[in-house]
């Protein structure tokens, strides 16, 4: 019991947990923005996957760290754009469609990666994100240690999901986002533009995907591999659930699912006798029991997962 | 610009979309190829020879085939009711791992003719209880299942390396997590001598056909198209809608399930975390190709063996990576889809 405590009392385990939190803020950010629009982008996890590529390749070729993430974000961004125009203007099924995004954005990565950057013993690296501390916070005890050890990116997760949860609901464009998802009808009544919101919703939400993912490349390892983003993009999709689509509940959401995988990451190497692959899978059974207990009480959007067409009901 | 119905679809133009779909995804991926500074033409060139070029490969192809044929047919299937199954690979991986638990624990040297079928049959029902799980939670808590059949993937190669790991270890492996083998008695025999072409073929080509019978001329073809199309619907019919989605559940992840005991018991005899180059994922864009018809999965699993077989030698011959087989194959999905709307709808200004 107390090797627990330990953990818990433990900077090294906070810091850890805003760590492990930073793309999955970013990718369930994204998945929301788009499913409160009213489309079901399933292409998060091939996004994440070329973000993590792409933002790698440009810093890998001389482009410094914010130029990667921007080049990732504008990467993600053109992933979304085809998933729009599959799913807002053709209107075909949300699912199939992100599934076939994610199945070509992923083997896009690997294609170019393999293509551009040849196979080596050891895979090439560049210098990631450094930990920067805010002045006047590092002195504090305890939060002090933890914040410090944190790099840029994290902190613009932190401020995209204010800033999210502010535009969302306490603006014009918030409430047009949210009419379009609940009911396109009554939105383009109300002088709204349902497939242009639904088309900006997703480029944007797939650009911030697509920086989650970047962000395992620059700051939280330094360097590409295949089947790198390990299913994060689904758990962002069961995130998007259990926060009930608001931005402030998907930031607490990806930090309790952070300090679990932590948690459990540090348990490992403390518990001895049970095999490490059942640690390893707690963070997906955990998804799955946390939509089974939301799922019920979650207030989806109306008009998720429904094409909208001009004139026709 | 909008999009207006057509009343009427020629037949040349049903068979022309797949076609039209798979000649855009081959161009696209062209510009791919050409973007590495290889000859287009040649490369498409060699993966056909590398796929049909020899006795060897060809029957390489069919080889690989298999697998993406019966998880094509459980996407299929799955899809056809709206189930999205999209647990076709922890399936596969449960299968498997049911196998080889199986055969090297409880058979001892049991005679073919009874292990044979025994194997099958756990692999089916392995996989089966893999898809159960997130249909039912879709019954009980509304749950969308393509995210819960998604997560149990992960779950389920997790199992399959605590397995290969701990109980299930070959002592004679070199410490390599790797399974125990199944019984040279428990192996489907092979189709064609002198080379890794089994009878699970067979099963797979017989299985599409049952599966065409099945929803074409029964009542559960009937209700799981009818509980897809409109599940308020059907339940007004008087279809029940719970059980039916049971049964193609079952249906579908025993597709799965014996996919992977069929790779264990045709192909290697043991299982490795590697056994699968992501059989369950390619057999949905199997499914999406074919049109989600059983007899189209034939063909359409024969057309991704193809590029996956044949893009091995051509990546070594032009020195471009092999991935480009699992562009070629993602595009043609989205290709597909795109022509599949436009053979429904036409465009009217």
């Amino acid at each position: 019991m107390s090797t627990v405590l330990d953990i818990i009392a433990s900077a090294g385990l906070w810091g850890a947990v805003l760590r492990i939190a930073t793309p999955l803020i970013f990718g369930t950010l994204g998945a929301l923005l788009c499913e409160r629009a009213g489309v079901l982008n399933l292409g998060i996890e091939g996004i994440m996957t070329f973000g993590a590529m792409s933002g790698w390749l440009a810093v890998y070729h001389g482009a410094d760290l914010w130029t990667g993430l921007l080049v990732a974000a504008l990467a993600g961004a053109a992933f979304g754009l085809l998933h729009a125009a599959l799913t807002v203007t053709l209107g075909l099924s949300q699912h199939v469609s992100g599934l076939g995004v994610t199945l070509f954005a992923s083997s896009l990565s690997y294609y170019l990666f393999r293509l551009i950057v040849p196979l080596a013993g050891s895979p090439p690296t560049i210098v990631p994100f450094a930990p920067v501390s805010l002045p006047g916070l590092a002195g504090l005890p305890f939060i002090g240690p933890v914040l410090s050890a944190q790099t840029p990116p994290t902190y613009l997760a932190l401020l995209l999901a204010l800033l999210l949860a502010y535009v969302m609901f306490r603006t014009p464009l918030g409430l047009a986002i949210r009419m379009t998802g609940e009911n396109p009808h009554a939105a383009e009544a109300q002088g709204v533009n349902p497939m242009a919101v639904r088309y900006g919703a997703v480029i944007v939400g797939s650009a911030l995907m697509a920086m989650g993912g970047a962000f395992l490349t620059l700051s939280a390892f330094n360097s590409f591999f295949p089947t790198m983003v390990q299913g994060r993009g689904w758990i962002c999709i069961a995130l998007v659930v259990f926060a009930s689509w608001r931005p402030g509940r998907a930031l607490f959401g990806a930090l309790l699912f952070a300090f679990f995988d932590a948690f459990q990451l540090r348990l490992q190497t403390a518990v001895d006798g049970v095999p490490y692959q059942v640690f390893l899978m707690t963070p997906y059974i955990l998804s799955i029991v946390a939509l089974c207990v939301m799922a019920r009480r979650a207030r989806v959007p109306q008009a998720l997962m429904q094409p909208y067409r001009r004139g026709e009901r | 610009m909008r999009f207006e119905r057509r009343e009427h679809r020629p037949l040349a133009l049903v068979i022309l979309t797949p076609l039209l779909a798979i000649a855009a995804a081959l161009a696209l991926s062209g510009i791919l190829i050409a973007a590495a500074g290889a000859p287009v033409l040649e490369a498409y060139w060699r993966i056909l020879v590398g796929a049909y070029g020899s006795r060897l490969s060809a029957t390489e192809t069919l080889t690989r085939a298999t697998p993406l044929m019966l998880t094509g047919l459980a996407a299929a299937v799955a899809f056809r009711a709206r189930v999205w199954n999209i647990g076709g690979e922890g399936q596969f991986y449960l299968g498997a791992i049911a196998v080889a638990a199986v055969g090297s624990q409880l058979l001892g040297n049991a005679p073919g003719y009874l292990s044979i079928p025994l194997l099958l049959i756990t692999g089916a029902v392995a996989g089966m209880i893999l898809l159960i799980i997130p249909l039912w939670l879709r019954l009980k808590f509304s749950v969308d299942e393509v995210v819960t059949s998604l997560l149990l993937n992960f779950v389920a190669v997790l199992v399959v390396s605590m397995l290969i790991d701990g109980p299930l270890k070959d002592p004679l492996a070199f410490g390599w997590p790797q399974s125990q083998a199944v019984p040279d008695v428990a192996m489907l025999p092979k189709l064609v001598f002198r080379s890794r072409l089994h009878w699970g073929f067979g099963i797979a080509l017989i299985l599409a056909f049952v599966i065409h019978f099945a929803q074409s001329r029964t009542v559960f073809g009937l209700k799981s198209r009818a509980a897809g199309l409109s599940p308020e619907g059907a339940v007004f019919a008087g279809v029940p809608l719970a059980r039916t989605l049971l049964l193609v559940a079952c249906v579908s992840g025993g597709l799965a399930g014996l996919a992977g005991a069929i790779e264990v018991m045709g192909v290697k005899g043991y299982v490795t975390t590697d056994l699968s180059p992501g059989f369950g994922y390619s057999g949905i864009v199997v499914a999406m190709l074919a049109g989600l018809h059983p007899l189209g999965v034939v063909l359409a699993a024969l057309f991704t063996a193809t590029m996956f077989v044949g893009a091995d030698g051509m990546s070594r011959a032009l020195k471009i990576p092999s991935y480009i087989a699992d562009v070629t194959v993602a595009l043609s999905l989205i290709t597909m889809l795109v022509a599949v709307f436009f053979a429904q709808y036409r465009i009217r200004r």
